[in-house]
């Protein structure tokens, strides 16, 4: 055992401990466990809500995009940003709502507004769909950051494993209170060692950003803009919007907006939250810094290049605080969204075939669910090739689908009706599928449109039938329900 | 009230409107690619733009919500 693994190992005991100690004197009631008694203030939703964000994704997928893919990956900065300006309109509004019926799932959210339950029961399976390939890059990459940090020792589905567990444990444990404050403990070190490592890095190699980013550009001319074709302009332009769009469509993170004490906490939040993804710059600038010094590292891989770099720089004692850090941003999201995903089975899938149940079944359910969750998680992790931003792209693409109904929710006199909003999200699935199976894009479904038009995300097809769907039929419904 | 809506467009025009305009390495600004600058100049300048719009909407100056 190396002194690396040590002292990850000793943030994992932390974790849990604090975890342990936060539910202290609080009853676990559902509501409890999930959304915290609805009583946290604007520091609190705003670590939990960057918690959900600043994910092992940002850690590692956010410096292997830079690596790999150069000026595009800066789509993770922008979306984060500009999903903040959505936030301040729409959850204080989802908010208020959300406390005046008492909700805890965002399934409720979609069950109240539209009166129904098998509604419900939808939005509850997208969620829990799109939620395991992110809890699958959580494993992923406390897989990766594990094994690293063994020098080998450790192989990486024993680390998937050894993680699997210990999350489950403290997920069942603490619920939300041991999420939020172990969140506050994760924000600090991303940012101390994020910005260490984005500031030492391209001094230590390079003398500098200038020189790093001149000498990136030499030795990959083109590599620090958007190309012309693939993810290009139209490509950044169209991911970013449909990003936005998803962002608030989580389960997870829509219903962390219930925690909030008032609707201005959100406000308030906006304000400097996109200061705060700036810290991602940092991620970047690691990832452009490896491509000289780390050369070769290619598919999947390249979701390593910010440990490898590290080790090649660093005393083993400083890689276990690194790993201790990328540990703590599995954890904190992987919690939040187990959590989510077994909350979801029981609440909003189970109850509504077997109304009777009472709240304490429910709760007692929804903690049984989490080792089973976590168990098909490992399943997927061990068993998937690909990297860590195109799974996350896909669940992206998936949740994305639910926007166009809750939308039109949030207006007085909606349109849509329950027929129609359950239609538009399931055409809108199917299309996800078929695209991500068939490996389509708007280039080899439509060849003769100009280049700016096919490299457009092919998400925006599955959204426009999405609608297209939802509209024909909440017309057809709203006619039938009027003439009966 | 409706002010500050368009507020809240001026964030997606600036960082996606100007995109194609502004996609180019040179020159280099504060060691960044140009694009890249840009992008995080208009970071910031939604964090203010955000803070204006909370200033200016009325709802944010009563002690509790409703």
């Amino acid at each position: 055992m190396n002194s690396a693994l040590i002292i990850i190992l000793l943030f994992l005991v932390a974790a849990i401990f604090l975890g342990i100690r936060s539910t202290k004197g609080k009853d676990m009631n559902l509501e409890q466990w999930t959304v915290g008694g609805r009583g946290f203030g604007a520091i609190l939703v705003f670590v939990l809500m960057a918690g959900e964000i600043y994910t092992t994704f940002s850690f590692l997928g956010g410096s292997g995009w830079a690596y790999g893919k150069g000026a595009p990956a800066l789509y993770v900065l922008i979306y984060i940003s500009l999903s903040y300006v959505l936030s301040y309109w729409l959850l204080p509004v989802i908010w208020k709502y959300a406390r005046d019926h008492k909700l805890v799932s965002q399934p409720d959210f979609f069950v109240s507004k539209y009166k129904s339950p098998y509604l419900g029961v939808l939005v509850a399976a997208v969620g829990v769909i799109a939620v395991i390939p992110v809890i699958v890059v959580q494993l992923k990459g406390l897989g990766i950051i594990v094994s690293q940090a063994s020098y080998g020792a450790i192989s990486m589905s024993a680390a998937i494993w050894m993680g699997a567990i210990s999350l489950t444990l403290y997920v069942m444990i603490s619920g939300i209170h041991g999420s939020a404050w172990t969140a506050v403990i994760k924000d600090i070190m991303m940012l101390v060692v994020i910005g260490f490592l984005g500031i030492y890095l391209p001094f230590h190699y390079y003398g500098g950003y200038g020189p790093m980013f001149e000498a990136v550009n030499a030795a990959k001319p083109g590599f620090l803009k958007f190309p012309e074709q693939g993810l290009s302009v139209s490509w950044f332009i169209s991911t970013v919007i449909l990003l936005v769009l998803g962002f608030y469509m989580w389960p997870q993170v829509f219903s962390s907006s219930y925690t909030a004490k008032n609707a201005k906490v959100f406000r308030k939040n906006a304000i400097i939250s996109p200061l705060y993804t700036l810290m991602l710059l940092f991620v970047f600038f690691v990832g452009f810094a490896a491509i000289l010094k780390v050369p070769g590292l290619s598919g999947g891989d390249v979701d390593l290049a910010l440990l490898r770099i590290s080790i090649q720089t660093f005393d083993p004692w400083f890689i276990g605080i690194i790993g201790g850090a990328g540990l703590l941003t599995a954890l904190v999201p992987g919690s939040m969204l187990l959590m989510s995903a077994s909350t979801l089975l029981a609440k909003n899938i189970y109850k509504p075939f077997v109304p009777q149940a009472s709240e304490a079944r429910i709760a007692v359910l929804a903690k049984s669910f989490v080792p089973i969750v976590a168990l098909i998680s490992v399943y997927f992790t061990l068993n998937g090739g690909t990297t860590l931003s195109t799974i996350i792209l896909m669940g992206y693409s998936l949740m994305t689908q639910l926007f166009p109904s809750l939308l039109f929710s949030l207006k007085k006199n909606n349109f849509v009706t329950k027929q129609g909003a359950a239609w538009g999200i399931i055409a809108g699935i199917i299309v996800v599928a078929y695209i991500t199976i068939s490996g389509s894009t708007i280039g080899t479904l439509f060849p003769s449109l100009p280049q700016q038009m096919k490299d457009i995300n092919v998400g925006f097809i599955a959204l426009l039938v999405n609608f297209i769907v939802m509209w024909a039929v909440s017309m057809l419904t709203k006619k039938n329900s009027v003439s009966a | 009230m409706k002010f500050i809506y368009i507020l809240s467009v001026l964030p997606f025009v600036g960082i996606l409107g100007f995109l194609p305009f502004v996609n180019r390495v040179s020159p280099f600004v504060l060691g960044m690619p140009f694009n890249m600058f840009w992008m995080v100049i208009w970071v910031v300048l939604t964090s203010i733009i955000l803070g204006v719009m909370y200033k200016l909407d009325p709802r944010n100056r009563e002690g509790e919500e409703e």
